[in-house]
């Protein structure tokens, strides 16, 4: 019977092309939109650390004292100088690294080469195995390193594209600032989006181009760091270790639920030791430990701007589904005479709502055709645009079918309605007028 | 023209109507909300910066020692000056739409952040910036060369300054701004002038009154004032000047690295900054003018079917004496009926979907007179998009009563 039925679609939709098209074209347009839209929220919500981003943890505590400034509900998203220090070097998770990002003057010494300004980010040796930052020639720097403050980096692959022409540059120096650095690590081409482990960052700029240990690097690019924000006017701008300012931050690797739980309890001890202190205006009640996902989410990792154009999207198909639904309505009642000869004739009404849903299928997969089409163009339209996330914008398999199904059922909902109408027609009056 | 007829037979297309009436209200409550959307957007780009944009331009360089920065700052200024057709150039922290650099929250207290007035932006600016600038003072008078203090912090210890007048009637509503002291911690600042405008670096990121938020702040060069030069020419100079002071960076200070990014002209920073809400008012009206195409060709094949539909009844009415115009206006009547059942229906939708874009976004209140405008915007579409079938409808010949169909 579908065999059937389909064919009939086929003639129906043939009979009156413009209103075919117009419906057809209707979905198309209303399924490329949100198709568009949603692909690139899809995209931009996506998990940096699949696999293992239920077992990185952001542990927050707000040193804020006293807090005036902001009247704000959640901690900063990163500690003052202390604080980090204080939580990282308590070890009580199975892995953890303390980071903060600065910029600084690089360049290779006796090349001749103007120097470049890059961003660096200070870290500590577990950076790389827990964030499973893939290496391309040598390997991370180790504790000793980081409890020695030895003048070592890891480089980026662009940088190292940039500064040896992509070849194997382990042990070759570079200057940092006025300091030589043993270069001891070379990464793949490495993008993590968004770049969830900088929680100041741009969602979707690139990583850094060095990176160093947090104790050396602390050292060479003195006076450069900057603060997320002080509470307090920094005594020498650029240096922050005992200024009142949050630009340090920590994130922890804790592989059971039992381990989260022991964590998430040190950390708010801690906030609320160093309120009775006096350190802290407020203790345990703004200490945070967010799994990366939560944190991503918390952090509103999809701008504003894509949100609101899913929204008006989706607004936008709700319009052209019932546009569909009135179209198809017109269409079916249409053929009410039709349809009572076939009731007279001996078919249900199942078989009549069965006839008119396929039709309404058949519209969705031409629809659904056209709106992939769309999408496409919609989706190479994003990435024309000056946005950080441009080059994320593409269709990935899992989209391609949602694209269809969701015509198909869209098409399948409008139809709905029209076709139970359809089915309902009396056969005795069509007959009788004809 | 009588209305229970037409109100009769929408009775018997209940589910049509419906239809029609809910597409109508879903359009208007989208139509209210994207126009105020784009509204806003656009008064957010026309923001007055206050300077003379089309003259100006700057150039940073970084990557040298705090203890490097007057030296600096001399090369820089004597190599820059000497550009044939630069009218002048002087030292500035920030510029409206380029970097950030100096934001801090202001209090009436010494020592502290109690009674917040609010987050402004600092620009520290040397001797020259503020003729450069082309800013307008309103009230005070303007910074004399022992004005200029120096800062190692990010400001003066103790200085007076400019404030703009946005800010002036929000920290001092009703009273006369000049003389009267505030706070960033311990450092003192007294307003001596009012300019009448200045933007901030990124206005886009504090909300729209916040967005001239500045005070202008004279210090001696040097120190943290190091490394951002503001660049002025005559405008059709301008682009030019830039050019060759960014080719000229290489040479006047080998050892300083030349801020690709941020080193433009004030035209192009403001191009730049507000591209993003460019490209969405365009895809906003884009969507709305889409939507409103799709809502009139609904609104079309369905007026259409119901005149095939009642090709007869039309014939009828025609041979027992109705003129083309009645049927005309039937057709009319009847889109303005289930138009205005839909505008009604839309007025509450479009309250709806404010309230929930207010809970994601930083929006105000959808202001009122945006419904009758969007109901006269549908009560226009409605008619056009009726008045090829009503005019059709209009055509049928009274014999088709006396034919069979």
């Amino acid at each position: 019977m579908f065999g059937y039925y389909l064919d009939l679609a086929l003639r129906s939709l043939k009979r009156n092309r413009v209103l075919t098209a117009l419906m057809v074209l209707a979905i198309a347009v209303g399924i490329g939109a949100s198709m568009t839209t949603l692909t690139v929220v899809h995209l931009l919500s996506g998990d940096p650390m699949p696999g293992k981003s239920s077992v990185l943890f952001f542990p927050q505590v707000d040193p804020e004292n006293p807090v005036t400034l902001s009247l704000h509900r959640n901690p900063w998203p990163a500690m003052d100088y202390r604080s980090a220090v204080d939580i990282w070097s308590s070890h009580r998770a199975d892995r953890q690294a303390i980071l903060t990002s600065s910029s600084v003057k690089v360049r290779l010494p006796d090349s001749g080469q103007p120097p470049l300004m890059l961003s660096m980010l200070s870290t500590s040796t577990d950076f790389f195995p827990m964030f499973d930052v893939p290496f391309q020639y040598g390997s991370g720097w180790s504790a000793d390193d980081d409890a020695s403050r030895a003048r070592v980096a890891v480089i980026s692959a662009d940088l190292n594209q940039k500064l040896f022409g992509g070849a194997n540059s382990v042990g070759r120096i570079l200057r940092v600032r006025d300091a030589d650095m043993r270069i001891v690590g070379v990464l793949k081409p490495w993008r993590p989006t968004p770049l969830f482990y900088d929680p100041w960052s741009q969602n979707f700029s690139k990583s850094e181009d060095v990176f160093a240990p947090f104790s050396s690097s602390l050292e060479i690019n003195k006076g450069n760091f900057q603060a997320y924000t002080c509470w307090h006017v920094p005594p020498s701008m650029g240096n922050l270790q005992d200024a009142d300012c949050v630009w340090v931050w920590v994130w922890a690797e804790l592989d059971s639920p039992a381990k989260v739980r022991d964590y998430a309890r040190f950390v708010d001890d801690y906030a609320n030791t160093q309120k009775s202190l006096g350190r802290f205006a407020v203790g345990s009640e703004h200490a945070r430990l967010h799994d990366l996902m939560t944190w991503l989410t918390d952090r509103g990792q999809v701008p504003d701007d894509v949100r609101l154009q899913a929204w008006l999207a989706s607004a936008f198909l709700v319009i052209c589904l019932f546009n569909a639904v009135g179209l198809l309505l017109a269409k079916f009642l249409r053929r009410s005479g039709e349809i009572g000869v076939r009731r007279a004739l001996g078919a249900s009404r199942g078989a009549i709502f069965a006839q008119c849903l396929v039709e309404a299928g058949l519209i969705g997969l031409l629809g659904g055709f056209f709106g992939w089409l769309l999408t496409l163009v919609g989706l190479w339209l994003v990435r024309r645009q000056p946005v950080d996330y441009a080059h994320l914008a593409h269709l990935d398999t899992a989209m391609f079918f949602v694209t269809f199904a969701m015509a198909i059922g869209a098409s399948l909902i409008a139809g709905l309605i029209p076709a139970l109408r359809a089915s309902r027609v009396v056969p005795g009056w069509q007959l009788k007028a004809l | 023209m009588q209305i229970k007829p037409i109100l009769a037979a929408l009775r018997r297309h209940r589910l049509a109507t419906l239809l029609i009436a809910m597409e109508i209200a879903f359009a208007c409550a989208v139509l209210c909300n994207a126009c105020f959307l784009v509204a806003r957007r656009w008064t957010m780009i026309q923001i007055n910066s206050g300077v003379d944009e089309s003259s100006l331009a700057v150039l940073t360089v970084n990557g040298f020692e705090p203890s490097q920065a007057a030296d600096v700052n001399a090369r820089m200024l004597a190599g820059l000056r000497a550009i044939p057709g630069m009218q002048s150039a002087t030292l500035i922290s920030e510029v409206p739409f380029g970097p950030q650099t100096g934001a801090a929250g202001i209090s009436p207290d010494a020592g502290g952040f109690k009674d917040l007035i609010g987050v402004v932006d600092f620009v520290m600016a040397g001797p020259g910036t503020y003729k450069a600038l082309g800013l307008k003072l309103v009230e005070g008078h303007l910074p004399q060369p022992g004005d200029y203090q120096p800062a190692t912090s990010f400001a003066p210890e103790d200085v007076q300054v400019l404030v703009t007048r946005a800010l002036a009637e929000h920290a001092w509503p009703g009273e006369s701004p000049l003389g009267k002291d505030f706070w960033c911690d311990k450092m003192h600042f007294r307003v001596m002038g009012v300019v009448d405008h200045f933007a901030r670096a990124q206005p886009g990121q504090y909300e729209m009154q916040q967005g001239e938020w500045t005070v202008f702040t004279p210090v001696v060069p040097g120190g943290s004032l190091a490394g951002t030069y503001l660049l002025r020419g005559r405008p059709q100079d301008v682009q030019r000047v830039l050019q060759v002071a960014r080719g000229a960076v290489q040479k006047i200070a080998p050892d300083v690295v030349l801020d690709q990014d941020n080193s433009r002209t004030l035209s192009d920073l403001r191009t730049k900054y507000f591209l993003t809400d460019r490209i969405m008012i365009g895809l906003l009206l884009g969507v709305v003018a889409l939507m409103l195409g799709v809502t009139a060709l609904g609104i079309v094949g369905l007026t259409s079917f119901w005149v095939a539909q009642r090709r007869k009844q039309i014939g009828i009415r025609r041979a027992i004496g109705a003129t083309r115009g009645d049927i005309l206006r039937y057709f009319q009547t009847e889109n303005f009926l289930i138009v205005t059942f839909g505008i009604a229906l839309g007025m509450l939708l479009a309250y709806v979907l404010n309230a929930v874009l207010m809970k994601f976004y930083e929006l105000p209140h959808l202001p009122l007179y945006y419904l009758p405008m969007g109901a006269l915007a549908l009560w226009m579409l409605g008619q056009l998009a009726v008045l090829g079938p009503a005019l059709r409808a209009a055509a049928v010949p009274p014999v088709v009563a006396t034919r069979s169909v």
